[in-house]
C-alpha cells in the first residue's frame, strides 16, 4: 500500500503545485484525516485491531482528495473520508470484503450531495474559480447547440497544456502513468487493467470522433481529461475490487471504458470514471465466476489422447 | 553493419537481463509457478560424502516408507541380519520390501516415530560396525533379462520414487494393457530451494544414471527418453550431455521456476501434452521417473544392490557446514547433522525433504527414510510467521498457481465450511506444491484449507461408494 501512495506523490505534487500550495494541502490533509480516523474509530468501537499503518486508509484519502477540488470546504474532504471508509469499507467487514473502491464511494456520495461544490473548480495555476471542467463545456455546449461550438473549441486548445478549470492536462497524465509503469514494474498491479481501460475508452471515442467530429470530441481529449488515468492506473486496479483472473481483468478494463465513454458522451454527467469503475466494481464477482481458468488437464487439445470419464 | 552491431548489443543486453533475472525465456517450462530464492550455493559445490555408520549405532527402519501397503515385519528381536538382507515382506502389488541399511542384531520390532510424529510398525537394528553384505545378492547382466524380470529385481530391491513421493517403481513401469507409453522423462529438475541431491548425483555418477535409464526404457519400450534439468545446474547438464552422447537420451534444460519438478508440470515442460486432470501420467503417454530413481534402478539390477542407501542435501541457515550426503536409510536426523558439523545457532525448525513440499520433523531423533531428499535446519527467526492478515484479492494467488485453480476463492468457501463449493471451484486438481501459500502477501496458509478439503471430499466420496 504505501508503495502506491509513493506512486501517486508525481501527481500530488503536480497537483499541489497547479493549484495552490495551502488548499491543495488541506484539501489532501483532511481527506487523509477523515479516513484515518473513520478507520481507527471504527476499529476501536469494534474493539479490533487497529489496521491504520496497513496504509489502505491513507492511499484512500489522497486517491479521494484527487477526486475532489482543491478549493473544497474542510468539512467536505472530512466527511468523505468518513464515507469512504464507513460505507464504502467497514460495514462490509473491512479491508478484502468491500464490494466498491471505498474512494469513489465517498466521491460519488459527496457529487450527488454536494453537486455545486464538488464542480466548482479552480483554474490551475491563476487559482481562478470556474464551474467549467473541459469536459463539462463539452457537454453543455452538445446539450445547447447540438455540437461543439467554435468558443468552446477555442478553449479545449489549451486543454492539452492544463488550461481549463480542474484540469492539469498532459502533464498530470504523464504522471499518472508514470507511477502506474512503476507499480506495473514492481509488480504491484499488471498492466491488463489500465491497457484494457484506457485502449478501450481510445477506441471507442476514435470511432465516435470519426463519424461525427463536430458532435464528439477526440479521443486525446479524454485521454487527457477528467479522472481517466488516474482510474485506469489506480482506482479500477485496486486489488479488492477487480478480478483475479488475468482474462477477467481485460473484461474489467474494456467495461470501464466502454462505460466511460458512453456516459461521457451520453450520459446525465460530464464525467463517467468513477460510475464506470464502481458499476464494473458491482460486475467483478460474476466476471470472476465467468473467467474461472481452465483447469490444468482439463482439455487436452493436442495428440488426442483424452481418457474417457465413467 | 553497424545496423547489424547495435541489434546483436541488444540481444546480448537482452540475454544478460534474463539471466540476471533467471528467466531465460528461449528455454521450455510450464505456465504459472513462481522462482523462489534458491539457496543452492550453500551445497552445490559439496562433493557427496558418506554419512558413517559405527558400531552400536542404532539404526530405525520403518516399515512403511513407501506409498502403498506397509511391509509386513520377516524378523524377530535377537535376529542377526546382514546388510541388503530382507527385514520386512511386501503386502500386495503396490507394496515393496524393506532392507536392512548394515549388518547387526534386530534389538526391537515396534512402532517407533516416524517424521510427522506418528509411531509406525519400524525394525530396529544395531549396527555391528562391520557393515558386511549379504552373499545372496547378486546382479546380473540387463541385456539379457526380460523386462518383467527387471521388474522383479526392481520389486526385489525395494525401489521407491527418489524425489521424496516414495510411489514404488515397479507399480509406475507396469501401465495397464493399451496404453501406450512413448517418452520416458527423467526429473533431474530439482526445483525446490536448498537441494543439490540430484545436482551432484547427475555430476558425480552420470554413467550410473545413464545406464539406469537405458535400463528403464527397455522395461517400458519406448524410443524416447528426456532428462529435464533446470538451467541453474549448467555442469550437471554439461555432464549428462556427455554421458548421454549416442546413447538416445535426450537432456533438456529448463527454465528456472518452481514446481517445474511436480510430474504434471515437468511433462508439459518437456512435451507440451497434459495430464488429464483426474489422469496419471500414462494417460498422456509419459513415464517420469526421478534421475536418483534411475541410479538406484541400475545398482539394483547389475549389482543387485537394494535401496537401503541415497543421497541427501543437509543444508540451511542453522547448518555450520551444509553438505550433500550418502546416507543409510534409518540413520537419525542428528547423526547426519552432527556430522555436518552439529546445529548453529537457535534452531527453529527441522524439515524433511524442500522447504516448498517437505514435512517438519518433529525432532531430530527421527530417523531418514528413502524419500528423505534432505535434511534442513532453518534457524528461529528465519521460520517466525507474520500474522495472518485479510485477503485483499490481489490475484497473485491465481497466476502462481499451476494447476491453474483459483486458490483464494477456494479459501473463501472452505472458511465457511462449503467442500462442495470447493469441489466445484476443482480443488481436487490441486497439486499441493504450496505456491500459493508462499507468494501470498497476506500470509494465509491457503494449502491447509486445499488439504482439509481434499480430505472431505475423499471421505465424501468414500462414503457414498459405501451407500
Amino acid at each position: 500500500m504505501w508503495e502506491v501512495i509513493g506512486a501517486l506523490c508525481p501527481c500530488c505534487l503536480l497537483w499541489i503545485l497547479s493549484f495552490g500550495v495551502q488548499a491543495s494541502c488541506l484539501t489532501i490533509l483532511f481527506c487523509v484525516l477523515g479516513c484515518v480516523l473513520a478507520e481507527a474509530g471504527w476499529e476501536l468501537i469494534r474493539k479490533q485491531p487497529i489496521t491504520v499503518r496497513d496504509g489502505s486508509a491513507v492511499m484512500t484519502g489522497i486517491l479521494l482528495a484527487l477526486n475532489v477540488p482543491p478549493n473544497a470546504a474542510w468539512w467536505m474532504a472530512l466527511l468523505g473520508g468518513f464515507v469512504a471508509i464507513i460505507i464504502g469499507k467497514q460495514v462490509f467487514g473491512g479491508l478484502g470484503c468491500n464490494p466498491f473502491n471505498p474512494a469513489l464511494v465517498g466521491r460519488t456520495v459527496l457529487l450527488i450531495s454536494f453537486p455545486v461544490q464538488m464542480t466548482t473548480w479552480v483554474m490551475p495555476r491563476t487559482h481562478e474559480i470556474t464551474s467549467a471542467t473541459p469536459l463539462s463545456a463539452v457537454k453543455m455546449a452538445v446539450g445547447l447547440h447540438g455540437n461543439i461550438t467554435p468558443e468552446v473549441q477555442a478553449q479545449l486548445s489549451g486543454v492539452f497544456y492544463g488550461g481549463l478549470g480542474g484540469q492539469l492536462g498532459v502533464l498530470s497524465a504523464l504522471a499518472l502513468i508514470a507511477g502506474g509503469c512503476w507499480l506495473i514494474y514492481r509488480k504491484i498491479i499488471t498492466w491488463h487493467i489500465p491497457a484494457s481501460f484506457i485502449g478501450s475508452a481510445f477506441v471507442l471515442s476514435s470511432i465516435f470522433w470519426l463519424v461525427d467530429s463536430s458532435k464528439y470530441p477526440s479521443p486525446l481529449f479524454h485521454m487527457v481529461t477528467g479522472g481517466l488515468m488516474l482510474g485506469a492506473f489506480f482506482m479500477a486496479t485496486d486489488w479488492v475490487t477487480s478480478p483475479l483472473t488475468p482474462k477477467g481483468m481485460v473484461v474489467f478494463g474494456i467495461g470501464c471504458g466502454v462505460l466511460t465513454v458512453l456516459i461521457r458522451l451520453f450520459g446525465g454527467y460530464p464525467e463517467g470514471v468513477a460510475f464506470s469503475i464502481l458499476l464494473m466494481n458491482s460486475a467483478t464477482p460474476i466476471i470472476d465466476r465467468l473467467t474461472m481458468p481452465r483447469k490444468f488437464g482439463a482439455m487436452p487439445k493436442k495428440f488426442g489422447l483424452v481418457t474417457k470419464k465413467g | 553493419m553497424q545496423v547489424q552491431q547495435v541489434k546483436e548489443r541488444s540481444k546480448a543486453f537482452v540475454n544478460l537481463f534474463r539471466q540476471h533475472k533467471g528467466m531465460n525465456m528461449e528455454l521450455k517450462t510450464f505456465k504459472g509457478g513462481l522462482h523462489p530464492p534458491d539457496n543452492k550455493r550453500w551445497s552445490e559445490k559439496k562433493a557427496i560424502e558418506v554419512c558413517p555408520v559405527a558400531e552400536g549405532d542404532e539404526l530405525v527402519i520403518h516399515l512403511s516408507q513407501h506409498i502403498g501397503a506397509p511391509a509386513e515385519a520377516c524378523v524377530q528381536k535377537g535376529d542377526k541380519v546382514l546388510k541388503g538382507q530382507v527385514i520386512g515382506t511386501p503386502k500386495g502389488f503396490v507394496s515393496v520390501p524393506i532392507h536392512a541399511s548394515t549388518s547387526g542384531e534386530v534389538i526391537a520390532v515396534e512402532p517407533r516415530l516416524d517424521t510427522a510424529g506418528n509411531k509406525t510398525m519400524a525394525v530396529v537394528i544395531k549396527a555391528d560396525g562391520k557393515d558386511e553384505w549379504d552373499p545372496n545378492l547378486s546382479g546380473a547382466d540387463p541385456d539379457k533379462l526380460m523386462p518383467q524380470e527387471l521388474k522383479d529385481r526392481i520389486l526385489a530391491a525395494g525401489i521407491v520414487g527418489m524425489g521424496g513421493a516414495t510411489f514404488p517403481t515397479h507399480v509406475k513401469l507396469s501401465p495397464p494393457e493399451g496404453k501406450k507409453i512413448d517418452y520416458l522423462i527423467l526429473n533431474g529438475v530439482e526445483c525446490e530451494p536448498y537441494l543439490t541431491a540430484d545436482d551432484r548425483l547427475m555430476q558425480e555418477k552420470p554413467e550410473e544414471v545413464v545406464e539406469g535409464i537405458l535400463i528403464l526404457k527397455r522395461i517400458l519400450g519406448v524410443e524416447k527418453a528426456v532428462i529435464g534439468i533446470e538451467a541453474n545446474k549448467p555442469t550437471a547438464i554439461e555432464t549428462m550431455q556427455k554421458a548421454c552422447e549416442g546413447k538416445g537420451i535426450e537432456v533438456c534444460p529448463l527454465q528456472l521456476k518452481y514446481p517445474q519438478g511436480a510430474e504434471k508440470q515437468l511433462i508439459y515442460a518437456v512435451t507440451g501434452r497434459e495430464v488429464p486432470s483426474g489422469g496419471l501420467p500414462m494417460d498422456c503417454g509419459c513415464v517420469v521417473q526421478n534421475v536418483g530413481t534411475a541410479a538406484a534402478v541400475n545398482a539394483a539390477v547389475r549389482r543387485g544392490i537394494p535401496l537401503i542407501e541415497r543421497i541427501a542435501t543437509v543444508s540451511g541457515s542453522a547448518v555450520a557446514e551444509p553438505k550433500n550426503l550418502l546416507i543409510k536409510i534409518g540413520q537419525p536426523i542428528s547423526k547426519l547433522v552432527e556430522f555436518c558439523g552439529g546445529v548453529k545457532g537457535e534452531l527453529g525448525k527441522i524439515i524433511q525433504g524442500g522447504p516448498m513440499m517437505g514435512m517438519a520433523a518433529v525432532s531430530m531423533d527421527v530417523p531418514v527414510t528413502r524419500g528423505t531428499s534432505g535434511i534442513l535446519l532453518f534457524s528461529e527467526g528465519e521460520v517466525i510467521r507474520a500474522p495472518e492478515g485479510p485477503c485483499v484479492r490481489c490475484g497473485n494467488c491465481v497466476r502462481a498457481c499451476p494447476a491453474f485453480i483459483m486458490p483464494t476463492e477456494i479459501a473463501f468457501q472452505m472458511r465457511r465450511g462449503k467442500v462442495d463449493e470447493a469441489e466445484k471451484l476443482n480443488v481436487m486438481d490441486c497439486i499441493e506444491c504450496g505456491s500459493c501459500t508462499y507468494i501470498c502477501p497476506a500470509q494465509i496458509p491457503l494449502l491447509q484449507f486445499f488439504r482439509q478439503a481434499k480430505s472431505a471430499i475423499r471421505a465424501n466420496i468414500a462414503k457414498r461408494k459405501k451407500v
